[in-house]
């Protein structure tokens, strides 16, 4: 179970995310209520990938194929007039999961480098139908018409939108607990361990490792609906690679396997974009090194750095 | 659509094909013998490039711009390989593909630092500038011909050396088990580090080649790596072969796709329709190629046995 | 004669050049132990992989129970009745050794798309797992990490898995391999209750535990199974003997 270290990050983290509308208020400076609502939105997509990369072993290099095609569900829609959140959402998750389960099947026919490899071009794929389709925006983008309107809540409130997020993230980090302690999560987390034990006692792998990445892919999906009512804006750039490299260094930075790793590993990364984007547009230049140390040197990520931290448990 | 175009577009593909292969042959006997998903191959093809196009431009001459670019950028791959990729070869591939990740950003960073953000100037050096008749009525662009020239009699020297020579076997061992070959007393350190130097010197090509043509600016090698990757996933990991028909393939596949299906489609669906479903389908044909043969042979095309 | 249990015919896998089974014909009637001895790189462990589905074999028939089973893969196997331990140990290091029996047991128990409830308070899971760590003795390190026991025990947590799966056939690959004699012996005791309650064809180098535990023995020699009788016929054979040209072979 979790040790005493976690725990005080745990309680610690959500009364922090809790208070931050309330601080923003005080201080006058709504810029941070944006900033933690961002690194929320993409805490989301990073507890979705740690599934299938940190528990279930698998490399997927695209994840932000979903963030984008969850993205576009929202922003379509909109376009078209169709403006009710519950649409919008439920289109981008079922869309994303869709788009999930045909990149798996193909995908997860392979292992190893080939699997890296095929998820990298299948989400690079996407990335170029987004630039090529002129009627939503192609390169450029579009312009959110409006946010999703949802029943009783209106996203236009910053304070309300926020907290929306905010209980999305804990719904899901819940949901998530329960999911890898269950028999699905026991499964996809041994069929990391050893594959062709899985095999020989009698499990088909296969369709396990498949529902979890659907899963993963319709939570990000989520996590792009939610990004488009941030920025109000949607483009192709949602589903660049790099984008799915970031999602992938929060989840490693964080802790992979943990769930809650992803969301340390999300603030981290995108306070650090803050501060050092404001000391030096190419900031990149010392993110790209520091990530090479990180990989060599802090493996376990900032989760596994808190005292008591034991190695996975059974 | 003339038969011309036909044909002139065919060797556009040819020309995309032994680009991709030059990346691809480097990059696939890494990723088969050293087990090393290098994502950072692309960023050696864009220092080539930078480098080539940064001399030309400042003295006018291509050919000082090339014997500058190859070795500096050989150079360069081998410091990397020294600093941070050697230590990655025993990690999974997770760590691999952070790793190297992290090598893009830095380079992609460090080039938009020295050279800035927007594409650099390039021309074709003068002397390859006109055409020539590759076939009787057929006029194609010089440069663009000496390319795909460069890259078949590369093709042909990578034959001899891999199927021809005693290294050539050790490759060819090496990728299909590589612990073997480590048993033998093959010196591996060494093998690994020449077969890296020849995959950075071919990267290194391919860059100072590309930059009269193709836009020089950073995340260019992100853009061809991406294709690389579908080349050897179809040919199959640590198979030279398998790059070659995979590399020719998809740049036919490509180009043609791109050239000719808005017009094709406009004549079934109509051109309003091909004019939105046009460009989006060509983009999306190489992976759609890529799924296909997936489907039929998960390992590519011919994939050198491994254990 | 009642039909045997496991039947196969012809059976034969190529690795490009190299023809590991050449013509493999087998019969294990129920209840019975067959063990299969051979000179190293005879080909035994290819063929246990492909008994148990891990390989498909190149050509041939697999009869189990009475149905074709040579195109089936090993999860289908698995569920029909075949267990199988790995020659190379091959367990899941980081959970425990309850755990991983307990997996076992999951695999035969339905379904596992439950997303909800802790799977470690199934006591539909957790019973059957200790009792088959018991049966194999290691019920005293059910809360250690698999990856933390010692080489014999990691052996014994093979077989718990394999009985975990309440299975008619065990394909056992050499079981007591890299163990000290003490280990050895205590496996061999452990095989020895399994006698009779289950079909077992065991691959083994260690004789003593050949011939304590076989009803018969088939022995392979480059692919091909050269002799298969009682194990007094066995010893008496000229042929097993020259292929085996200096090796001991109890008197």
């Amino acid at each position: 179970m979790i040790s005493r270290g976690q725990a005080v990050v745990l309680v610690a983290g959500f009364l922090v995310l809790a208070l931050v509308p309330a601080a923003a208020a005080t201080l006058n400076e709504p810029f941070y209520l944006d900033l933690f609502r961002r690194i929320m939105i993409f805490a989301i997509a990073a507890v979705s990938l740690d599934l299938i990369l940190g528990y279930g072993g698998m490399v997927s290099f695209g994840h932000a194929a979903y963030l984008g095609i969850g993205a576009y569900a929202v922003a379509v829609p909109a376009f078209y007039g169709i403006e009710s959140g519950l649409v919008q959402w439920t289109l981008a998750v079922l869309a994303s999961a869709a788009a999930a389960l045909v990149i798996g099947a193909v995908s997860l026919r392979t292992s190893g480098m080939s699997f890296i490899m095929i998820t990298l071009a299948f989400a690079q794929m996407f990335y170029y139908l987004g630039i090529s389709i002129n009627a939503w925006g192609g390169d450029d983008g579009m312009r959110l018409a409006r946010r999703s309107r949802l029943p009783a809540l209106d996203l236009a409130d910053a304070t309300v939108f926020y907290y929306v997020v905010l209980a999305i993230l804990v719904g899901l980090l819940w949901l998530g607990h329960r999911l890898v302690h269950a028999r699905f999560g026991i499964v996809i987390r041994a069929t990391r361990s050893n594959e062709a034990r899985m095999r020989a006692i009698g499990f088909s792998t296969f369709r396990y490792k498949l529902a979890a990445f659907v899963l993963a892919g319709a939570g990000c999906g989520l996590a792009g609906a939610l990004l488009t009512n941030q920025t109000d804006y949607v483009t192709p750039s949602y589903m660049h690679w790099t984008r799915s490299g970031e999602i992938m260094v929060m989840v490693i930075l964080g802790g992979m396997g943990t769930l809650v790793g992803p969301v340390l590993g999300a603030a981290a990364y995108l306070l650090l974009e803050d501060v050092l984007s404001a000391w030096t547009v190419h900031w990149q230049i010392v993110l790209g090194p520091l990530l090479v140390l990180v990989v060599l040197y802090a493996r376990r990520g900032l989760y596994g750095l808190l005292p008591g931290s034991a190695p996975r448990d059974g | 659509m003339t038969a011309l175009l036909v044909a002139e577009q065919c060797l556009n593909g040819l020309q995309l094909g032994v680009m991709l292969f030059l990346m691809a042959a480097g990059l696939t006997l890494v990723f088969g013998i050293m087990n090393l998903v290098n994502l950072a191959h692309g960023s050696l093809y864009m220092v080539g490039a930078y480098l080539a196009t940064a001399v030309f431009n400042w003295s006018g001459s291509f050919l000082l711009g090339v014997l500058f670019a190859l070795p500096a950028t050989l150079a360069i791959g081998m410091l990397v390989e020294v600093i941070a990729l050697r230590r990655l070869y025993e990690r999974d591939h997770l760590d691999q593909v952070l790793a190297t990740f992290g090598l893009i950003l830095f380079f992609n960073e460090a080039v938009a630092i020295v050279w800035g953000r927007t594409a650099l100037f390039t021309r074709v050096p003068r002397a390859l500038a006109g055409h020539i008749m590759v076939l009787p009525g057929v006029r194609y662009p010089a440069y663009r011909a000496v390319i795909i020239l460069v890259g078949l009699a590369v093709a042909l020297v990578l034959y001899v050396l891999v199927n021809r020579t005693r290294l050539g076997m050790l490759i060819r061992a090496g990728a299909s088990n590589r612990t073997m070959v480590a048993a033998l007393g093959v010196n591996i350190r060494l093998l690994y580090t020449l077969v890296f130097g020849f995959g950075a010197a071919l990267a290194a090509l391919g860059g100072l080649m590309a930059g009269p043509i193709y836009n020089v600016q950073p995340g260019m090698g992100e853009e061809i790596l991406i294709q690389v990757l579908v080349v050897i996933v179809i040919g199959g990991i640590g198979s030279i072969r398998g790059a070659l028909v995979g590399a020719v393939v998809v740049g036919m596949v490509d180009t043609l796709g791109r050239a000719f299906l808005k017009p094709l489609l406009s004549t079934t669906l109509g051109p309003v329709a091909a004019q939105s479903a046009g460009p989006a389908l060509a983009s999306m044909l190489i992976y759609l190629l890529m799924a296909a043969v997936l489907f039929f042979r998960p390992r590519g095309l011919f994939p050198a046995v491994r254990s | 004669m009642a039909e045997p249990l496991l039947a196969v015919r012809g059976l034969c896998k190529r690795f490009g050049g190299l023809v590991a089974t050449d013509g493999v014909d087998l019969d294990v009637a129920e209840s019975e132990t067959l063990a299969l001895i051979g000179p190293n790189g005879a080909g035994k462990t290819t063929l246990i992989a492909q008994l148990s589905g891990e390989l498909r074999a190149d050509a041939g028939l697999i009869r189990f129970a009475g149905e074709d089973v040579t195109m089936l893969p090993a999860p289908a196997r698995s569920l029909r009745g075949i267990a199988r331990s790995f020659q190379v140990t091959s367990i899941f290091r980081e959970f425990t050794a309850l755990d991983n029996v307990a997996l076992a047991v999951q695999a035969h128990a339905g379904h596992s798309f439950r997303f909800w409830r802790p799977a470690a308070r199934e006591r539909g899971l957790r019973e059957p797992a200790r009792a088959a760590l018991e049966q194999v003795g290691l019920a005293a390190r059910a809360d250690m990490p698999a990856g933390a026991l010692a080489h014999g025990e990691q052996r014994q947590l093979e077989i718990a898995m394999a009985l975990a799966t309440r299975p008619r056939l065990l394909l056992l690959d050499e079981p007591v391999a890299g163990m000290g004699t003490d280990e050895s012996q205590r496996m061999v005791q452990l095989l020895r209750t399994l006698r009779g309650r289950h079909t077992i064809v065991l691959v083994e180098h260690d004789m003593d535990a050949v011939f304590a535990l076989a009803d018969r023995i088939s022995v392979m020699v480059y692919g091909r199974v050269i002799a298969t009788g009682v194990p007094g016929a066995i010893r008496e054979n000229a042929e097993v003997r020259r292929a085996y040209l200096g090796e001991e072979l109890p008197a």
